[in-house]
C-alpha cells in the first residue's frame, strides 16, 4: 500500500493509535488500515478463495472494527482483534455460498485413508534449499487453496495464523476431535500435494 | 504400534497406521512420553513412516514462512478500502 498518503508515525505506538481511532480520528482509522489490511486480506484471500468475496471481507473488517471500537477492551492486541473479525466475516461468506461441494458441518474422515502412503517418496530437499522465494510461495498458496474447505479453514488457521487447535475449534464451532482430524488430514494432503516440486529427478 | 517391540521388516502395516495416528500430535510435541519413545522407534526403523514424516515436517516448515510473507494487497483493492471508508483523502490523485 505504497501510494496510501498517511504517515504511521502520527500514532507511535498501539495505545495511541487506540485512543486516535476512538476519538473518530480519520488519520487513526487510515493508519490503522495502510497497518493491518495486507494481514487482513491475506486471512482473507487464503479462507474464502475469491479475490471479489476477499476484498468484501476486507471491507467488512474495518467497517466493524470502526464501529465497534469502543467495545475493543484491549485484552488482545488490536492486531489480533482485527483477525479475529477478519476470519469471522471470511467464515460468515464461507456459509452463506450456495452449491458448495462440502458443507461446514460434514462429518469428517477419520485418520488415515489412502491418500498418505499412496506414493512414499523421499525429497532430496533441505529447507535451506528452498528460502521462500516467490515461485516456492506461489506453489504454496495454490496448494492450499487447493485443499477442500473443511480442511483449509483449519489448516490456515492452525499453521498460519497460529491458533491452537482449541482456539481454531472454537472459532469455527467444532469439536477439538474434528479439528484435529481435519488438521492431519489438510497437513497430510498438502504434504501429498507438494510432493512434486520436491522429488529431484533421478 | 503394537505394544510388543517391532523389528524391522517385521512390522505389519497396523504399525505404521498407528503412527500416522499419532503423527499429529507428535508433531505437536502433544504426545506422552510412553508414545513418544515408541513413535521414535518405529520411525528409527521404518522408511516409509520416515519419510513421510520428514516431508511433512518440511512442508509445515515452509508453511510457517507464509506466517511472514502475506499475499500482496492490490492498490486498487487498497484505494477501493479507503473509498468504502470515507478516507480519500488519503488516496493519491491521479496524474495528468
Amino acid at each position: 500500500m505504497t501510494g496510501i498518503e498517511i504517515d504511521l508515525d502520527i500514532y507511535p505506538d498501539e495505545a495511541s493509535l487506540l485512543q486516535g481511532l476512538k476519538r473518530g480520528d480519520p488519520e487513526a482509522c487510515a493508519c490503522m488500515i495502510k497497518q493491518y489490511a495486507p494481514r487482513v486480506y491475506a486471512i482473507a484471500i487464503r479462507m474464502v478463495n475469491d479475490r471479489d468475496e476477499a476484498e468484501e471481507v476486507l471491507q467488512e473488517t474495518f467497517i466493524s472494527a470502526c464501529k465497534n471500537i469502543n467495545r475493543f477492551e484491549g485484552r488482545s492486541a488490536l492486531g489480533t482483534w482485527l483477525h479475529r473479525i477478519a476470519t469471522n466475516a471470511a467464515l460468515m461468506h464461507l456459509r452463506k455460498r450456495k452449491n458448495r461441494e462440502v458443507s461446514l458441518d460434514a462429518p469428517v474422515e477419520m485418520y488415515g485413508g489412502d491418500d498418505v502412503y499412496r506414493e512414499v517418496k523421499d525429497w532430496a530437499f533441505s529447507p535451506d534449499d528452498h528460502a521462500m522465494n516467490s515461485e516456492t510461495r506461489d506453489m504454496l498458496e495454490k496448494a492450499i487453496s487447493e485443499l477442500p474447505e473443511t480442511l483449509r479453514t483449519v489448516f490456515i488457521l492452525r499453521e498460519i495464523e497460529g491458533y491452537s487447535t482449541e482456539e481454531t475449534a472454537n472459532i469455527l464451532g467444532i469439536s477439538v476431535s474434528a479439528a484435529k482430524v481435519r488438521l492431519h488430514r489438510a497437513r497430510l494432503r498438502l504434504r501429498q500435494s507438494l510432493a512434486p516440486y520436491f522429488i529431484q529427478p533421478a | 504400534m503394537s505394544a510388543t517391540p517391532v523389528h524391522p521388516h517385521q512390522h505389519e502395516e497396523d504399525d505404521c497406521g498407528r503412527v500416522l495416528t499419532h503423527l499429529n500430535d507428535y508433531i505437536d510435541d502433544k504426545l506422552s512420553p510412553e508414545l513418544c519413545a515408541e513413535l521414535e522407534a518405529h520411525l528409527a526403523q521404518c522408511e516409509n513412516c520416515r519419510v513421510v514424516f520428514d516431508t511433512l515436517n518440511q512442508t509445515l516448515y515452509l508453511v510457517h514462512q507464509l506466517r511472514e510473507t502475506p499475499p500482496e494487497l492490490p492498490e486498487t483493492v487498497a484505494y477501493r478500502l479507503f473509498a468504502v471508508m470515507n478516507l480519500q483523502q488519503f488516496i493519491p490523485k491521479k496524474k495528468g
